[in-house]
């Protein structure tokens, strides 16, 4: 009985030993593997902070606007990153500026994604004219470049009514045709799959199967079309402001540069004043996109191999 | 099909001709702007000239402008415009045209957008050619990490870095314009000399933004074509490295990146404009720029137009030549 006993506890022994290592340690080894997506997350992880307790500590609603403190001055022990020509305050500037570039960001990457699920869904999934219309509809416009067409519509609005919201809008009117694109791809390919079949035969209605079976095998591209709609949406809002198309009066980072560019910022050796802004959005831009390669490799594990 | 093929190619050219010079005819009709308006609020503004009839003025030039017609009427007018290269009188240069501040501009552009393009193209996927090579040396797969993360950057921004660190900093080249002031534009050697000087930074700056894009992709197609059986039996057939690299490897991997090409020119042309709208150079960057900043409708909307058409009509043709340069390719249907 004993011996019987004691070879029954052994594969419990074995499995005791061989036990599966708890989801945050596999978390954490496989990060240490994935050097890109910590990187990158640190980046943004050390911007939020930054903004965050920059507008709990410095009165951004002031500091950040016109006639707040004096003009021009060199970064020193006051102001660590100087002042511009109109009295800003540039440390209370970036804060502002950062959180309001994330806020266009986050909106215009959530509605071009969203959009671009919904329509890539209906598409796929069902087929048909509607399949027809929005195949057709994003194969003509994806060629023309977004950029251009937002020029035209920020040109065409009322510049002193444009605030951090509508610039977000804006911008994500031309961000869903990518998403869209992809979705659709990979709805194709899984609603062929045969455990969608097997959800199928067994009575599961077409919304379950959505969101049961299809959209969590989706969620990695969805993720990593979120964060290129980031990017595109913070390009876009960038590039609009750089040419004197955003929202004025806001001390976003592209305005803060315009209004440089304006008032000849180096050629008057008032070299802060562009400098930092550019270094910020120069982060913003490579986290992105290092969060992007990063969620590439997790989604596509063939793209480890040939590293 | 060859013929099938070219008219479907055709047919998606003009719908996306017509579908831009919709967009860009009705958006601004959609809001409540009137650019005649605010031109003369702003002739008052900056110079104190106000004329008592303002209203009688702004009437005549929306007759003479035809905005004055039912909006079919117009829509009409403005294509068969668009088809005839008429894009409208400019507000704030008025008797000149739309088109003729373009024509003006565009020679800047192209000179400085093809040459930054060809140049990129090559570097980059030499380099990235190399980096998958496996015989290359270990410092060119080292350079691929600050290439991504140059890709990542838009070529404004590194302008703007450029002009600190080396027109600013070191002083050893201009921070901007086309040309020294004190020069008039002319063909003399002196001339062509400082206006390539002012064109080397916003040269760079275009190039570097752009170099990871081709070296990623280059690297990519490369390492996908090493494991081939031609690689294998061109190496074991004992040819010298150097001709497996640029006839068996380098040529193979080059086709996706011509496609890569016809898709880039949206972007190239993009940052392009915004690179010389910072460098004030007086391409077509530049004159957005300016228009932009006075208000000036029918230059914006004419210069964007002008953008989206030149585009399609690359990508047309690249997708015209791209069978010649693959013999594979024959856009027949089976």
């Amino acid at each position: 009985m004993t011996q019987i006993a004691a070879v029954g506890s052994k594969p419990d022994a074995q499995e005791a030993r061989y036990e599966h290592p708890s989801r945050l340690k596999l978390t954490w080894r496989y990060l240490r593997r994935n050097k890109s997506l910590v990187l990158g997350l640190a980046i943004v992880v050390a911007l939020t902070l930054f903004t965050v307790i920059g507008s709990l500590t410095i009165d951004t609603e002031k500091r950040a606007y016109p006639l707040a403190v004096k003009p021009r001055q060199p970064p020193s022990a006051e102001y660590p990153l100087g002042t511009d020509f109109f009295g800003r305050d540039l440390l209370a500037v970036m804060v502002r500026g950062v959180w309001q570039t994330a806020v266009i960001g986050l909106i215009a990457g959530a509605i071009g994604t969203g959009v671009g699920v919904i329509l890539g869904f209906l598409s796929a999934y069902y087929g048909g004219i509607v399949d027809t219309a929005i195949r057709a509809i994003t194969e003509v416009l994806l060629p023309i470049p977004a950029f251009l067409i937002l020029v035209i519509i920020a040109g065409s609005i009322d510049r002193k009514s444009v605030t951090i919201y509508t610039m977000a809008l804006i911008v994500s009117l031309l961000a869903w045709m990518g998403p869209t694109r992809i979705m659709r791809a990979q709805v194709l390919t899984l609603k062929e799959r045969l455990f969608v079949n097997v959800a199928r035969l067994s009575g599961m209605s077409n919304l379950e199967i959505i969101f049961k079976e299809i959209l969590p095998n989706m969620l990695p591209f969805i993720l990593a079309s979120f964060v290129s709609g980031v990017f595109a949406g913070i390009f876009g809002s960038f590039g609009l402001s750089v040419l004197g198309l955003g929202p004025l009066r806001e001390p976003l980072i592209g305005n803060t540069i315009w209004f440089a560019q304006q008032q000849a910022a180096f050629f008057n050796g008032w070299w802060w004043w562009p400098l930092w802004p550019s270094l910020a959005l120069v982060l913003i831009f490579v986290s992105l996109t290092l969060i992007n390669v990063g969620l590439d490799e997790l989604a596509n594990p063939r793209v480890r191999r040939t590293e | 099909m060859r013929l099938g093929y070219l008219i479907r190619r055709i047919l998606f050219l003009i719908a996306v001709v017509w579908v831009a010079a919709t967009i860009v005819f009705f958006i601004p009709r959609l809001s409540e702007r009137n650019p005649i308006r605010e031109r003369f609020a702003e002739i008052a503004r900056s110079t104190g000239f106000a004329p008592k009839d303002l209203e009688q003025i702004i009437a005549a030039y929306e007759v003479k402008f035809g905005l004055n017609k039912p909006l079919l009427e117009q829509y009409v007018e403005y294509m068969s415009g668009v088809l005839r290269g008429d894009l409208g009188p400019s507000l704030t240069r008025f008797p000149k045209t739309v088109m003729e501040l373009i024509l003006s501009a565009l020679p800047w552009t192209i000179v400085l957008l093809s040459l930054t393009t060809l140049i990129s193209f090559v570097l980059g996927n030499l380099l990235g050619a190399l980096a998958s090579w496996p015989r290359s040396p270990g410092f060119v797969k080292g350079l691929m990490a600050p290439l991504m993360m140059l890709q990542a950057v838009p070529a404004y921004l590194l302008g703007l870095l450029l002009i600190f660190f080396i027109a600013f900093r070191l002083k050893l080249l201009p921070m901007g314009g086309a040309y020294s002031q004190g020069i008039t534009p002319s063909l003399t050697l002196e001339f062509i000399l400082d206006a390539a000087r002012h064109q080397i930074l916003p040269a760079i700056s275009l190039i570097l933004a752009s170099l990871g894009f081709w070296a990623l992709g280059m690297r990519g197609m490369g390492i996908t074509i090493q494991g081939e059986d031609y690689v294998n039996f061109a190496e074991h057939k004992g040819l010298h490295p150097r001709t497996i690299f640029s006839q068996y490897y380098v040529r193979n991997a080059l086709l996706p990146q011509v496609t890569g090409l016809a898709l880039a020119f949206g972007s190239v042309i993009v940052s392009g404009v915004l690179v010389e709208q910072l460098y004030g150079l007086p391409g077509l960057g530049g004159l957005l720029g300016d228009a932009i900043l006075k208000n000036d409708y029918f230059v914006i909307y004419g210069i964007t137009l002008f953008v989206i058409l030149s585009i399609a009509i690359l990508m047309f043709l690249v997708d015209l030549i791209y069978p010649l340069l693959d013999p594979r390719i024959r856009y027949e249907s089976r």
